[in-house]
């Protein structure tokens, strides 16, 4: 079939949800001939996004956070996406499909991935206003916009169905400010995926989390009652609420499939072979619009395997789909909930192991063959960190005796060891253990690079504590010594010397660690001395550790001199103080350059040079802009609702406010900020370790961002908070990186190495989990109480001022090997011969 | 050996830091970097091979292994303080100049 490239055929995909999209993309990947030519037909009007994380869509309410990875196709010739235009009917004798706006197109293969639709039970009143669905980002817009228009006071909402969807409608209606009640016909939440007893301990954590759950009942009616809703249930309860959400599972839209008389499953489905293939040669079905042996699976995973299979199969491969795995594993409202295999031990002969925690609120059950040998599957709740290492087992040998496997602390004795090459460390993007383990040896030394090269960990995340293991178990050290003389991590330094004070590096090293320091550890010490406010960077035997930046607080550039940048707080300058640097320049022979975090750097300073540049500097009011630190950086900003006739927020305020907070804040690396004044994002700020976006109401406050080698945007972390609470998060937030970071790691890296990532940091420095942030707001009070400029410091001080000079035994001579030419009328270093590589 | 010795004094031993170094101007235009640590001190071209820049007097001083060392301030690769050699890369080497302590004052000849 491959090479027949000079008149494609035409591939008909009828439906762009994930499933749909993972088709197209699996198949353009892979059909490099230019064989099929794809018409992809869509009913929503925006390109595929990822509906396993729709809840997360309250975080932002940004429909392009959700948007899959190549969804628009642009730049594929091959591929056209009509948006909004639904297939409506097939002509199976004529091939061909007519859509909404009356077009037909012909095809040569059709793969109809239509989905499926909520299902809502016929309760009287469920058409009435205020009753939604949970399915598509227009349905999420309908309940914010319902929710809004809720009174303000105790605002609450009924979700029918108590399955894996209405916990995540629960928590996005709590995300929104609403009280949720969930209603479950079951006896027990997600009756799926949990057993009797981790049902029971999963109601015990949910109900602390203000969701309210009405188990063993439905929904009897639902009226209007004075603007709001009356919901009565099957059990008399009545519920006054401001909204009503169905997620009572979902139907195969197999309706297309039933006009054009293809065969259907008895309980619905367009019934499919192992190849995909419906009862017509030229048409297959996947995702949860298929049924496959009499099931139909309402997960993303099985659909992609689907997906995957099709796309062989239109290339002229053989593929099978066998049984989808059914797996889940995914946090409810702050609860881990796994479920894997046969998870109801609906197996013959088959023993159950429950481990019930009820204090420490963990649940976890293993399903295993009758001779206790293999593993079948497994419930866990509350503690759901065996999920990864479990998962892979499913329908193999068990490595020890199930009830130790799942004590406390059981698995971490059996370790990742336990798993052959062949199991799957990642269900998400079906990544291997030996696939991981060939990409470790490839030269992947940490998880940021395995999730690069591999994908490994970039979907749920619940296999990156088992990417560190294999890490581990491969020999690559895990950041664990900070270099060869101290074997603790910096993060175990700080406490260690917060909790001993010890105050210099002479004394650290030598009850700690051994030998005499070196250019790693040095500077790490130098900058954890700084943060814990040891005076100034200079004082004493701190200035021997600093790195040659530090040690004259300017930035060495290539031909050994220095550039000088003075805080220019929010990117804000006077006319006049724009004229002091202008003439500093002039004076002193220096090349002038705008920065990308608004200020100004002044290139070509000798180091003795730097305090007469800095006395002018000092004199008309500027400070030390730590652009040579490990250090706060720069708060840039938009112009803000001062000038921007969009701006609703005074961004330019704020920025001076926050750059002045954490001015001269030493940090395991440098740390850059923004402030936008409205949604248009002027500033950039998502690009930052720490950004800020004005509401309407307050501010969106966004972690752990980075441009540079990787760019990563950062993620939504508090919104519509007020200034007062911005400064609290923040001051928790940049306390809790400088203690607990790796050297010389962003935030952005610190956050994706992270156990638990966002959802832990939250519950952290929001929840206060840890029961720390007293004293982080405390350490961050003393750094705000204690900052002293540094240059002001070198200026009133000879003997740091005796350390800018050119030459010991000749101070005032300059540096014979500097040199500078002209370009573009400003002056630029002379090249220097370089002795090696010649 | 009969050729005559030139020994330059660069500064008081005094001034300098311990595991830092400085910079010294000899005739001619050449440059030396000064370090004294663990109670030694040593004396190194002060021009960095790799960049090309007189720099390696502003270098962290420390240790690889044991053997004493100046990291290049510039991208970082240590010379032995001992012998010049690059400990990453032993095919280079960085000239090392003799060095005494006269009557408290640090004295540095000609290589």
């Amino acid at each position: 079939m491959r090479g027949c490239s000079a008149m494609p055929r035409t591939l008909v995909v009828a439906g762009n949800g994930p499933v749909g999209h993972r088709l197209v993309a699996a198949l353009r990947d892979r059909d490099l001939t230019g064989g099929w030519r794809v018409e992809v037909f869509a009913e929503e009007s925006r390109p595929a996004y990822d509906r396993v994380a729709l809840t997360s869509y309250v975080d932002t309410w940004e429909p392009r956070a959700l948007q899959l990875d190549g969804a628009t196709y642009d730049g594929d010739d091959l591929v056209n996406l009509h948006l909004g235009e639904p297939v409506l009917s097939i002509d199976r004798a004529a091939k061909k499909i007519t859509t909404r706006s009356g077009s037909t197109v012909a095809y040569d293969a059709l793969v109809l991935a239509t989905g499926s639709y909520p299902f809502v039970p016929p309760v009287p009143g469920h058409d009435l206003p205020g009753c939604h669905v949970y399915r598509t980002i227009d349905d999420l817009d309908a309940i914010r916009a319902d929710a809004e228009k809720a009174g303000r006071g105790r605002r609450s909402a009924l979700v029918v169905g108590g399955g894996l969807l209405g916990l995540e409608a629960a928590k996005a209606l709590r995300d929104m400010g609403l009280s949720p009640h969930v209603v479950e016909l079951a006896p027990r939440l997600m009756p799926l995926q949990v057993d009797e007893g981790g049902g029971g301990l999963l109601r015990n954590l949910i109900e602390k989390l203000d969701v309210t759950v009405h188990p063993g009942t439905g929904a009897r009616s639902i009226e209007q009652d004075r603007g709001r809703l009356l919901a009565t249930l099957g059990n008399g309860t009545e519920l006054d609420v401001d909204l009503v959400v169905f997620s009572a599972g979902v139907r195969p839209r197999d309706d297309l499939a039933r006009a054009a008389g293809l065969a259907v499953g008895e309980r619905g489905g367009v019934a499919v072979g192992h190849d995909c293939v419906t009862s017509d040669p030229d048409i297959y079905a996947i995702g949860e619009c298929a049924c496959v042996d009499g099931t139909v699976y309402g997960l993303v995973a099985p659909g992609n395997a689907m997906a995957e299979v099709t796309a062989d199969r239109l290339l002229g491969g053989q593929s099978t789909f066998e049984r989808g795995d059914t797996s889940t594993k995914l946090k409810l409202l702050g609860v881990d909930v796994a479920s894997f295999g046969d998870a109801h031990a609906a197996t013959e002969g088959a023993l159950e192991v429950v481990f019930n925690d009820a204090v420490s609120g963990s649940y976890k059950k293993l399903v295993v063959s009758d001779d206790a040998k293999t593993l079948l599957g497994g419930v866990l709740v509350g503690d759901a960190a065996a999920y990864p290492l479990l998962r892979p087992l499913v329908g193999r040998d068990l490595p020890g005796d199930p009830a130790a496997m799942i004590a406390p602390a059981g698995l971490r004795a059996v370790g990742v060891g336990a798993l052959p090459d062949d199991a799957q460390v990642c269900s998400c993007h079906a990544v291997s253990k030996g696939a991981i383990g060939a990409a470790v040896a490839g030269g992947c030394a940490d998880v940021p690079a395995l999730k690069s090269c591999t994908k490994a960990g970039t979907g749920c995340g619940s296999c990156v504590p088992m990417l560190k293991q294999l890490l581990t178990a491969a020999g690559v050290e895990q950041s664990a010594a900070l270099c060869e003389h101290f074997g603790q991590q910096r993060a175990e330094l700080f406490e260690i010397l917060r909790s001993t004070g010890i105050r210099t590096f002479s004394e650290l090293i030598t009850r700690y660690g051994s030998g005499r320091g070196c250019d790693l550890c040095k500077p790490a010490v130098a900058s954890m001395l700084a943060s814990l406010g040891g005076g100034h960077v200079l004082d004493g035997e701190q200035a021997a550790l600093q790195d040659t930046n530090d040690h004259f607080l300017a930035n060495i550039q290539r031909n050994g001199t220095y550039s000088v940048v003075p805080r220019i707080p929010g990117g804000e300058i006077t006319p006049e103080k724009l004229m002091v640097i202008a003439r500093v320049a002039q004076d002193f022979g220096l090349y002038t350059k705008i920065t990308g975090g608004q200020r100004i750097d002044l290139f070509g300073a000798t180091v003795d040079q730097l305090p007469a540049i800095w006395r002018e500097l000092v004199d008309a009011g500027f400070e030390s802009g730590h652009a040579y630190g490990k250090a706060l950086r720069t708060v840039k900003s938009c112009v803000g609702s001062t000038w921007c006739r969009y701006g609703v927020q005074d961004s330019v305020r704020l920025a001076i406010e926050l750059e002045l907070r954490y001015r001269g804040l030493r940090a395991p690396h440098k740390i850059k900020a923004a402030v936008s004044g409205c949604a248009r994002e002027c500033a950039e700020a998502r690009s930052k370790d720490f950004g800020v976006i004005a509401t309407e109401h307050g501010w969106n406050l966004y972690v752990g961002g980075n441009g540079g080698f990787t760019p990563r945007h950062a993620e939504l972390f508090v919104s519509d908070v007020s200034t007062e609470r911005l400064l609290t998060i923040i001051d928790r937030f940049l306390m809790f990186y400088v203690r607990t970071a790796d050297r010389l790691q962003r935030t952005a890296a610190w956050l994706e190495a992270m156990d638990g990532g966002l959802d832990h940091l939250r519950e952290v420095i929001v929840a206060d989990r840890l029961g720390i942030c007293a004293d982080l707001e405390a350490a961050m009070a003393r750094h705000v109480e204690s900052y002293a400029d540094e240059w002001a410091g070198v200026l009133a001080d000879p003997a740091k001022l005796a350390r800018f000079t050119s030459f010991v035994n000749a101070p005032g001579t300059p540096d014979p090997t500097i040199s500078f030419r002209s370009e573009r009328g400003q002056p630029v270093p002379l090249g220097i011969p370089v002795a090696v590589g010649r | 050996m009969t050729a005559v010795e030139v020994w330059t004094p660069v500064c008081a031993l005094a001034d300098l830091l311990p595991d830092r170094g400085v910079a010294a101007l000899l005739s001619g235009a050449e440059q030396v970097a000064v370090f004294f640590t663990g109670g030694e001190v040593y004396a190194l071209s002060n021009m960095d091979p790799f960049s090309g820049a007189a720099v390696l007097s502003r270098g962290i001083v420390g240790d690889v292994g044991g053997v004493p060392v100046v990291a290049s301030p510039m991208h970082k690769q240590h010379f032995d303080l001992r012998t010049g050699s690059c400990v990453d890369d032993p095919t280079v080497r960085v000239p090392v100049y003799p060095v005494r302590v006269r009557a408290g004052t640090v004295q540095v000849g000609r290589p």
